[in-house]
């Protein structure tokens, strides 16, 4: 099968298990982004991808070979550093074309390569400028040209983009998910910002711990979370307690009909979207409580409401949401579709 | 961090002691060696002052010319094989563990305490016909018989080595410690193999601590004297030794002065070469 898989890998370092178990397949073309809070292994799963650490036991493939004892530098892969490690002695061009060099790729050919790959990244005629005379967008640009300067099997980016402000990120991410699609090549990116890794990735692994909580596409992760970490995680959502009787399901002191609850289960926890939390008329639905807090950021408008003892999380659009203020009394709908019932 | 320029006179203070201290120990008797080295030599008592350049004449002949060229090359040499020797031995140090870093320089500083003196004893013990390592070699039955290996230029070399070794790796290790480990993990992730990327990678990362590390050892070697005589033939002996000879037991000052002053002159033309090179070398 051609692609990346990870077969059953754990690291540990002394006593501490920094991965472990992790079962991964990342079909050829393929986008994926690790995501998770900091020390939750990620970077380590990356580093043994790359070769840089060994796992303490498990079999890394690359299209259907066994790679995971291959020395890095013979695994044809290009990577981009958080820090970027752009050689400080060499120019933009020698950057680029190092992986060329230690190749022994003629002179003439390696220009041809650099020409083609700073037009790529828009930095055409940079290449005889050293590298501190770049600004940081630049520099994240040449780390990217080089790492792709052999058109590599595996494109691997460890936190790439956090090291540039806001505006210039958001940028970035919508490029290098273009240059990646443009390329098709198998791209694996660590990040700790869930809005990154919802802009680029065709799959998204959420870690924590050590291990994988959940890998899916974005919209999936978001919309049918696996567990309450992964739907804590990922944007804002609000984590209910609910009680069922095997009739029905009881959520804040009313029942939800429609909410299917897996036979067996008692109680256990369900994830709702604020922008799911429908704000009514008080009578108007089963659930009803108090506004204690409207945050109204224009485009959107967050409405803090106390039931039944729990604070709820209402996000709604401004011109379709009741006139409710602080104090005031509202009903609370919620959609049994928009429900996800998870593992504790 | 802004730095304000002194303002008053006093703000200066902190400079009177070192400065002092300079003037007394360092500029004073470099200020005389210079005026001793034109006085004229008075065969039956010391010197008297004068203002002549036959002490200068004197030296330009063939023979110290010889002594001065063997010096510069015994330097050289013991400045490259440090360095040549002390970057990748630092290099592996700085990526070690904490514990085994400490250990190796509480070595490397106890070498330092080491005299000079005892420093070319041992060496030349070690490379005596009867107690040497060339016993250990018949030993093995890697070598037929048991040889002196000194005096010699190889001895001279081997002695000089280990004295400026440790002196090499400290100069070293703080800019090897402060190179950014993810430029080696970089070069490998781009197809060079460990020993591709130290030399494509650490060795010009590190460029200008070379060079500035080769000029320090130079230095330091030109200095010596007492290990080319324990460990060297007449021939091996350095101008350092010459001057010492004429200064003590010819008690010819103003010879010795004159070619101290020279040695100090051509060895701050040489550095300054060398700085220069770098310069140019950096600006192509």
């Amino acid at each position: 099968m051609s692609g990346l898989t990870l077969q059953n890998i754990v690291k540990q370092f002394g006593t501490f298990t920094a991965v472990r178990n992790v079962e991964l397949t990342v079909p050829h073309g393929t986008f994926v982004c690790l995501l998770g809070p900091s020390g939750c292994g990620k970077t380590t799963l990356m580093r043994m991808v790359a070769g840089l650490d060994l796992p303490t036991s498990g079999a890394i493939r690359l299209d259907g070979k066994d790679i995971t004892n291959v020395p890095t530098h013979k695994r044809d892969l290009g990577m981009v550093f958080q820090s970027l490690a752009l050689f400080p002695h060499l120019t933009v061009g020698e950057n680029i074309a190092y992986s060329l060099r230690i190749r022994g790729i003629g002179k003439e050919a390696q220009k041809k390569r650099v020409d083609e790959l700073l037009a790529m990244i828009h930095l055409a005629g940079y290449a005889d400028r050293p590298v501190a005379k770049l600004s940081g967008g630049q520099r994240q640009r040449v780390a990217i040209a080089r790492a792709l300067a052999i058109s590599p099997k595996l494109f691997l980016l460890d936190e790439p983009l956090s090291a540039l402000d806001a505006k210039l990120r958001e940028a970035m991410q919508v490029e290098l998910r273009q240059l990646q699609q443009r390329l098709g090549i198998t791209t694996i990116v660590v990040t700790h910002d869930q809005r990154e890794a919802m802009t680029m990735a065709d799959t998204v692994v959420v870690m924590n711990g050590g291990e994988i909580r959940q890998a899916a596409p974005p919209v999936e992760i978001y919309r049918r979370p696996a567990d309450t970490f992964v739907a804590d995680f990922i944007g804002m959502t609000n984590l209910i307690d609910f009680s069922a009787d095997g009739t029905g399901a009881s959520v804040l002191g009313a029942s939800i009909p429609g909410l299917a609850i897996p036979a067996g289960l008692e109680s256990g926890i369900i994830s709702v979207r604020p922008e799911d939390v429908h704000l009514t008329a008080p009578g108007n639905a089963p659930i009803s409580g108090t506004v204690t807090f409207v945050r109204d950021l224009g485009g959107t408008i967050e409405t803090f409401v106390e039931a039944a003892g729990k604070q709820v999380v209402a996000v709604s659009m401004p011109n379709a949401r009741p006139d409710v203020a602080v104090g005031q009394t509202v009903g609370l709908k919620l959609n049994p579709a928009d429900c996800v019932v998870l593992k504790s | 961090m802004r730095r304000e320029a002194p303002q008053k006179f006093s703000d200066y203070g902190p400079l009177f002691f070192p400065a002092g201290m300079l003037i007394v120990f360092f500029v004073v008797p470099f200020a005389t060696m210079i005026a001793v080295s034109f006085f004229r030599r008075d065969p039956a008592g010391f010197y008297s002052p004068d203002f002549v350049f036959d002490n200068y004449a004197r030296f330009l002949s063939l023979f110290f010319g010889k002594v001065l060229g063997f010096s510069l090359f015994l330097a050289v040499m013991v400045a490259i094989c440090c360095v040549v020797l002390a970057v990748p031995f630092t290099y592996l140090l700085s990526r070690a563990k904490r514990k085994t870093q400490v250990l190796w320089l509480v070595a490397l500083l106890s070498i330092l305490s080491l005299s000079e003196v005892i420093i070319g004893f041992a060496w030349s013990t070690l490379f005596s016909r009867t107690a040497g390592i060339t016993n250990l070699l018949v030993m093995l039955g890697i070598m037929n018989e048991a040889v002196a290996l000194n005096p010699s230029f190889g001895a001279v070399l081997t002695a000089m080595v280990y004295q400026a070794l440790p002196y090499t790796v400290l100069v070293l290790y703080p800019a090897l410690v402060r190179l950014d480990p993810t430029l080696t993990e970089a070069a490998r992730t781009l197809g060079a193999s460990p020993m591709k990327s130290f030399f494509t990678v650490v060795v010009p990362a590190l460029r200008n601590t070379i060079v500035a590390t080769l000029i320090m050892v130079f230095i330091f070697a030109l200095g010596s004297y007492l290990l080319p005589q324990i460990l060297g033939r007449p021939q091996h002996w350095t101008l350092s030794v010459l001057i010492t000879d004429q200064a003590i037991y010819q008690s010819n000052m103003p010879f010795a002065a004159a070619m101290a002053v020279f040695l100090v002159l051509v060895t701050l033309g040489l550095v300054a070469l060398t700085v220069y090179a770098g310069r140019k070398g950096e600006a192509a």
